[in-house]
């Protein structure tokens, strides 16, 4: 099996004069170093310069609300069990009086944890969920001193009023036939 | 005249002092910038414009370090160790001759600080001197570790020197001056000492590179390898200066090839340009400095393209083909002296 054409034919022989000097070999391979200066540089300067990434990209979650500005998350709890890395916790709640604005149906969750360091980013949460509530987006979760940091409740993880968070690229087609289809209960607003 | 005369001296010195501290400062710098250029990296670039207070953020941390003497540990040899390192590369720089003469007035200012008459005898003395910092560091660590990396690096040191000292001999036999401000002198007038002696080059600077303890014949310090060598006890600014001083010498070292092999401050063509007087003088100052940059860059760049020797190929180099090849190098120049001063006819 040839991989590269550049293999060499290991020979036991006897070193000559001049290789046995070893100048010339030094003197070549100071060449291929200096040369290694005019070589682009593969570094990323992070901070400033960050690598593309995918419109699809699965990074940190977002529980959406939906138009009126009602959370959609029913605290069904399909995703926690869907979750292969157990990371998401929740606690549900019954819906009162005159909460109709805040949340979209009769349940909701009280608490929603997400712990993101054990999450591994998989998506599978977004698949389970019937109500189109939870999505990745392709915001990078920031790095902090604290393990506590990394557990994201709601009040990371809603999306805010006044900062709706775009997800119509990780909308699938399916997603959004069945988002669209009015005849479906969860879309129909009440 | 004489008050003048101390004055000035008394400024050279300092000047020579600072310019050396500062440029063993940036080579630090250079060095993690040539390994990084090199390795197709960017190297150190957070710290201010380009990076360029690295340098001063990494003495701040040696400065803030805990400074720690092991219990069975000599204390006076401990502090001694480093001091004796430090002093020895800073005492070096007051035989280089840095440039011509300034004329302010009625004085003549050399601009070296003293043209001792045994200027390399200095040096070669001073640098001996050096091999006690490591010794006395190693040993008086009280540490298994120190004291073999110190046996190491004082064998490599003593073995080296004998091969660097009949290189030198070769090169005064031919300039019939041990005085580093009459070789510059001569150069000037003739061609480059390296047109004479590439034979006797060659050997200077491996063993120059044996001498500072740079790779490939970095085998004292070995850092992917032992566990430090004869510094693994010291900490903070003591382990500061003997690193520091490792660059002191390699700015010392490239100043002394620069001026033995390569004319000093000289340059080629230096009297047709139509500047006397300071301006030459200036001018020479800058170019000398510009060939000992080179050869610092040049230390960076054999370190970082040359693997590192095993210690018993380092001493059959040192012992086997140094000193043979500088002996007869010895013997050339020998013969081709006689031929010239008409010995044999």
């Amino acid at each position: 099996m040839q991989l590269t054409n550049r293999s060499k034919q290991v020979a036991d022989t006897k070193m000559t004069w001049m290789e046995r000097i070893y100048l010339p070999g030094i003197i070549k391979g100071m060449i291929i170093t200096f040369s290694h200066i005019f070589k682009k540089k593969p570094t990323i300067q992070y901070p400033e310069v960050q690598r593309p990434i995918a419109p699809v990209y699965r990074g940190q979650h977002v529980l959406k609300r939906d138009d009126a500005g009602a959370e959609r998350c029913t605290a069904c709890g399909l995703c926690a069990v869907a979750c292969p890395a157990e990371a998401i916790t929740m606690v549900a709640e019954e819906r009162k009086q005159g909460e109709e604005k805040l949340y979209r149906e009769e349940k909701f969750a009280a608490t929603y944890e997400i712990n993101m360091l054990r999450c591994i980013f998989c998506g599978l949460c977004e698949e389970a969920c019937p109500k189109e509530a939870i999505f990745l987006t392709d915001r990078i979760v920031p790095t902090t001193y604290l393990r506590e940091d990394y557990i994201y409740g709601k009040d990371r993880l809603v999306e805010k009023m006044d900062h709706r968070v775009d997800v119509s690229k990780r909308q699938t087609n399916n997603l959004a036939d069945f988002k669209n289809n009015s005849s479906k209960a969860h879309n129909k607003t009440i | 005249m004489l008050s003048t005369e101390i004055i000035y001296k008394i400024i050279l010195i300092l000047a020579v002092f600072t310019v050396t501290l500062v440029v063993a400062l940036y080579s630090t710098f250079a060095e993690r910038k040539v390994a990084a250029v090199l390795q197709d990296r960017y190297g150190p670039n957070r710290a201010g414009p380009l990076g360029m207070f690295q340098p001063f953020a990494d003495g701040v941390k040696m400065f803030t370090k805990e400074e720690f003497i092991p219990g069975n540990a000599d204390k006076q040899l401990f502090i001694l160790g480093p001091s004796i390192a430090m002093l020895t590369c800073l005492m070096t720089g007051a035989v280089i001759p840095w440039g011509g003469d300034l004329t302010i007035g009625d004085y003549i200012f050399k601009l070296q600080v003293t043209d001792i008459n045994i200027g390399i005898l200095y040096l070669l003395g001073v640098v001996s001197v050096g091999v006690y910092g490591i010794m006395i560091g190693g040993w008086a660590s009280n540490n298994k570790y120190s004291l073999l990396g110190a046996l190491r690096a004082s064998s490599q040191m003593i073995s080296y020197e004998i091969a660097m000292g009949l290189a030198l001999i070769a090169l005064v036999m031919m300039t019939g001056s041990l005085s580093l401000g009459e070789i510059v002198r001569q150069q000037d007038e003739g061609l480059a000492n390296i047109v004479y002696q590439p034979l006797g080059f060659l050997i200077f600077l491996v063993c120059a590179f044996a001498e500072t303890n740079r790779a490939p014949f970095d085998l004292p310090e070995t850092e992917s390898e032992l566990v430090g060598g004869y510094h693994t006890e010291f900490s903070s600014m003591k382990l500061g200066f003997y690193l520091f001083s490792e660059y002191i010498n390699m700015f010392i070292s490239s100043a002394l090839i620069a001026t033995l092999y390569f004319g000093g401050y000289n340059f080629p063509f230096q009297h047709s340009l139509g500047i006397e007087g300071n301006a030459l003088s200036i001018v020479q100052t800058v170019v000398f400095f510009g060939k000992i940059f080179f050869f610092i860059f040049f230390y960076m760049w054999v370190r970082w393209t040359i693997p590192r020797f095993r210690y018993d190929q380092l001493m059959k180099l040192g012992w086997k083909t140094l000193i043979p090849l500088a002996i007869l190098n010895l013997f050339i120049t020998g013969i081709v002296i006689g031929f010239k001063n008409g010995f044999f006819n």
